[in-house]
């Protein structure tokens, strides 16, 4: 649906909402200069949709950047069918809201071989499901940019990135043969194959995440908010017990808790948190007074020091 | 010492107590900078700490990285920041890293850039949008010559609060005599740089001496603040003032009747009414709605990213520059600036390059005029290639009209990068300091606002007049200030026909 810009949404008069204080105004207008520059410059962009509160974040940001035309470009979820189940719900549901294009992919080869977070570990795991996926993806698209939700706070290596960060034909980062990037004056100019990836949330904290998000209502994914649910524990993380896939081990039983997810992946390599908070401002007063990160519950970060750099040179977002 | 103090105490909280962050001003954007070695990486690992940035699973994976503790029973801070597998194998900083820290006072966002001279462009690319740089001098070696030309690349790019960390004092045993003298020596480079504001502090990085605490046991003859007090009160840049800017990102056309253009205010600000240029074209026309996804707005300033609807149907494009009708910026083909070079091949005398500056993307020619001697501070003549790292004046030439602010003037539109059209690389960053003039195959440098031809005409004219073929060769060298015909009436009457 082309969406016709409406004289009486325009001419509305503010919203009973706080206005933005300077610092996440300031985010977010940056923010917006890199959705239009990327959209400006690449023939073929499109936007990596994990369903996260990041995620949420980003396409709340590239609806407010191309307002009031339509946001010009895809979405894509890398789908690794391991999911929570609602998150599979809200992205359909936001896809419908909000009149985007998604695509949705998975790994056939995942499902012909096999493969499970169970059978074959995270980090191969991850390597087909994700990585490869996301490879397979961005090749059929013809994708020459690729917009991410990655914040520079989140990892070591992810502090490293540039907000335009240059992939090879194969998608290979190289870290230490980046491109200057001076002022917010970014430089666009790809051969044939070669992409970017962008990053406008580059200069964001997960504390103005959370802020952003409360400040500008945006919708997240039900599991962010704390409610009793089944869990299971199991190598120090409290993992979902809803989905029919996961099977007990020996001495393992099922409890039920007052839970909630810091950040959402596939739902037996993210753990909960033990948490009352259920809404946005108990939410945010608990992350107040966190004493860990927030990547603390992904096994996937842990495998060994440097591992997401890996997982980055070799195409992982 | 005793108001200083009690802030830092303030400021510093026991993990398990709430953290009231105020952030009532834009986050401060720092760079650290100065040779390899001096404790870069490791200032910037104790300002986490101390401001209790690092959350406990980093600090556990930080003391299982550093292979149990030193001796003075601390962990590797530098670990924290060199996050690459290659710089935790050398021991040094390749890329810079962006690191986000606050106390309740206000919010950081810290560049930690490398000092190995082959990485000079990762420290240009944190000095571009740094409002302020911290300069580490290690106590035993003084200033270095890579001291001087980060200094120098700083305030190049418009840096204009300088902090030198005299850092490693405790491995001179607190002498003040040492931090005297090198803070009297990097004060006169600084002032020589133009450099006014400049807060010296003796530290120890690694034992946290005056980064947060203050040291008042060992270091008594230090009455100064702290380096986080001195980051608290620094200020932000202000944003642009000056004539109304907005380079055109992109044009928006939902449906038949809206056509809008997007951009960020690079300058100035603007609100329905103002009557608007658009260059290079020199059209004329009224801003009739600023639009945002919000709600309509009734001004933007510097800083907002919008949409803005003019008045009439005009030609607008990407890479146009919609500005106020007053306090035009320079447009020409010849403009002088100064650059760094970033990449091994350097820059090349005659070569066309792409040059980015805005969302304008233009063919170039750039010839070397002089490169600045570190040592001296001296310009010399250049006429060759700018090897990687150098510092030069250069005279660029373009085919098409182009469009420009002085860097001092206006940081978004002073600005630029050069793309070489054979790798694509961004291989340069430069600041415009002014226009040339072009007459008769004779270049001549004018300072912003220098000697030309200044003719005031309301607008209707002034674009017909500009149009014209007649006109064509005369443009550089004039500068037409569009008004309105009342306007030009009344500027008639007062020079009682002088004009």
């Amino acid at each position: 649906m082309p969406l016709s810009v409406q004289e009486t949404e325009v001419k509305n008069p503010p919203v009973s909402r706080p206005p933005l204080d300077p610092h996440l105004k300031a985010l977010e207008n940056e923010a917006i200069h890199i959705f239009r520059e990327v959209a400006a410059e690449f023939e073929k962009p499109v936007m990596l949709y994990s369903i996260g509160k990041d995620s949420s974040v980003l396409l709340h940001l590239a609806r407010k950047a191309f307002y009031p035309g339509r946001v010009p470009f895809p979405l894509l979820h890398v789908d690794t069918t391991w999911k929570f189940k609602e998150m599979i719900e809200f992205r359909d549901q936001i896809a419908e809201k909000y009149d985007l294009d998604l695509v949705v992919h998975t790994n056939p080869r995942g499902a012909e071989e096999g493969i499970t977070p169970f059978s074959h570990g995270s980090a191969l795991y991850t390597d087909i499901m994700k990585t490869e996926a996301l490879r397979q993806a961005l090749d059929a698209g013809g994708y020459d940019a690729a917009f991410g939700g990655a914040r520079r706070d989140e990892e070591a290596s992810r502090a490293k990135e540039r907000i335009y960060s240059f992939r090879t034909p194969d998608h290979k980062w190289d870290p230490r043969n980046q491109r200057p990037e001076l002022w917010n004056v970014y430089n666009g100019m790809v051969r044939k194959g070669e992409s970017v990836r962008a990053f406008p949330l580059s200069n964001w904290t997960e504390v103005d995440i959370w802020r952003y998000i409360q400040a500008e209502d945006i919708p997240l994914v039900p599991l962010y908010y704390a409610a009793e649910r089944p869990y299971v524990e199991r190598d120090g993380m409290m993992i979902l017990a809803e989905d029919p896939r996961l099977e007990l081990l020996p001495g393992e039983t099922v409890q039920q808790g007052m839970i909630r997810f810091r950040t959402l992946g596939c739902f037996p390599l993210t753990g909960a948190i033990r948490s009352t908070a259920s809404n946005l401002e108990e939410v945010i007063a608990e992350l107040e007074i966190a004493t860990v990160s927030e990547r603390q519950g992904r096994a996937i970060d842990r495998d060994q020091s440097g591992s997401m750099e890996k997982k980055k040179r070799e195409g992982y977002f | 010492m005793t108001a200083p103090a009690q802030t830092a105490s303030a400021t510093i909280l026991p993990f398990a107590e709430p953290l009231k962050t105020v952030r009532d001003t834009r986050p401060l954007r720092l760079i650290t900078c100065g040779s390899v070695d001096d404790g870069k990486s490791t200032l910037i690992g104790r300002l986490l700490w101390d401001t209790k940035a690092v959350k406990e699973d980093q600090a556990a994976t930080l003391a299982r990285d550093s292979g149990g503790q030193n001796d003075l029973g601390l962990p590797d801070f530098a670990l924290l920041l060199d996050g690459l597998q290659a710089e935790r194998e050398q021991g040094i900083t390749i890329d810079v890293a962006y690191r986000y820290f606050s106390t309740d006072r206000r919010s950081f966002i810290v560049a930690d850039t490398p000092g190995h001279e082959q990485y000079t462009r990762n420290m240009a690319t944190g000095a571009s949008t740094a409002d302020l740089a911290i300069l580490l001098a290690d106590a035993r070696a003084g200033l270095l010559e890579q001291t001087r030309r980060h200094a120098t690349i700083a305030a190049l790019m418009g840096i204009r609060q300088f902090v030198l960390a005299v850092n490693k004092i405790d491995l001179v045993h607190y002498d003040k005599a040492v931090f005297d003298r090198i803070s009297h020596e990097f004060r006169e480079f600084a002032l020589s740089l133009g450099v006014r504001q400049i807060t010296a502090i003796p530290m120890s990085a690694l034992k946290g001496e005056n980064v947060v605490y203050p040291a008042d046991a060992s270091m008594p003859w230090y009455d100064g603040p702290t380096l986080v007090e001195t980051l608290e009160l620094a200020t932000v840049r202000s944003t642009q003032a000056g004539g109304f800017r907005l380079p055109v990102q992109r044009v928006v056309r939902p449906g038949e009747s809206f056509r809008g253009y997007q951009g960020t205010v690079a300058g100035g600000s603007v609100k329905p009414g103002d009557s608007v240029v658009i260059l290079p074209s020199g059209t004329v026309a009224n801003v009739s709605r600023i639009v945002t996804f919000d709600l309509v707005r009734n001004a933007a300033v510097a800083g907002d990213a919008i949409t803005l609807v003019l008045d009439r149907q005009v030609d607008v494009a990407r890479g146009d520059v919609i500005v106020s009708l007053d306090g035009q910026p320079m447009t020409g083909h010849h403009f002088d600036a100064q650059l760094v070079s970033l990449q091994p091949g350097g820059i090349e005398p005659g070569k066309r390059y792409w040059l980015k500056s805005g969302s304008r993307r233009q063919r170039v020619a750039v010839e070397p005029i002089s490169q600045l001697e570190l040592a001296t501070g001296k310009w010399q003549p250049h006429a060759s290639t700018l090897a990687m790292n150098a510092i030069g004046k250069v005279r660029l030439s373009f085919e098409e009209l182009a469009v420009f602010d002085a860097y001092e003037q206006n940081r978004s539109t002073g600005a630029f990068i050069l793309i070489d059209p054979d790798t694509l690389n961004t291989v340069a960053g430069g600041m415009i300091t002014a226009k040339r003039a072009e007459i008769g195959g004779i270049h001549r440098a004018d300072a912003p606002g220098g000697q030309r031809v200044v003719l005031s005409l309301p607008a209707d004219l002034a674009e017909q007049l500009m149009a014209s073929e007649l006109f064509a060769n005369r443009r550089d060298e004039t500068e037409v200030k569009r008004m309105t015909a009342k306007q030009a009436a009344e500027l008639f009457s007062n020079a009682g026909g002088d004009i």
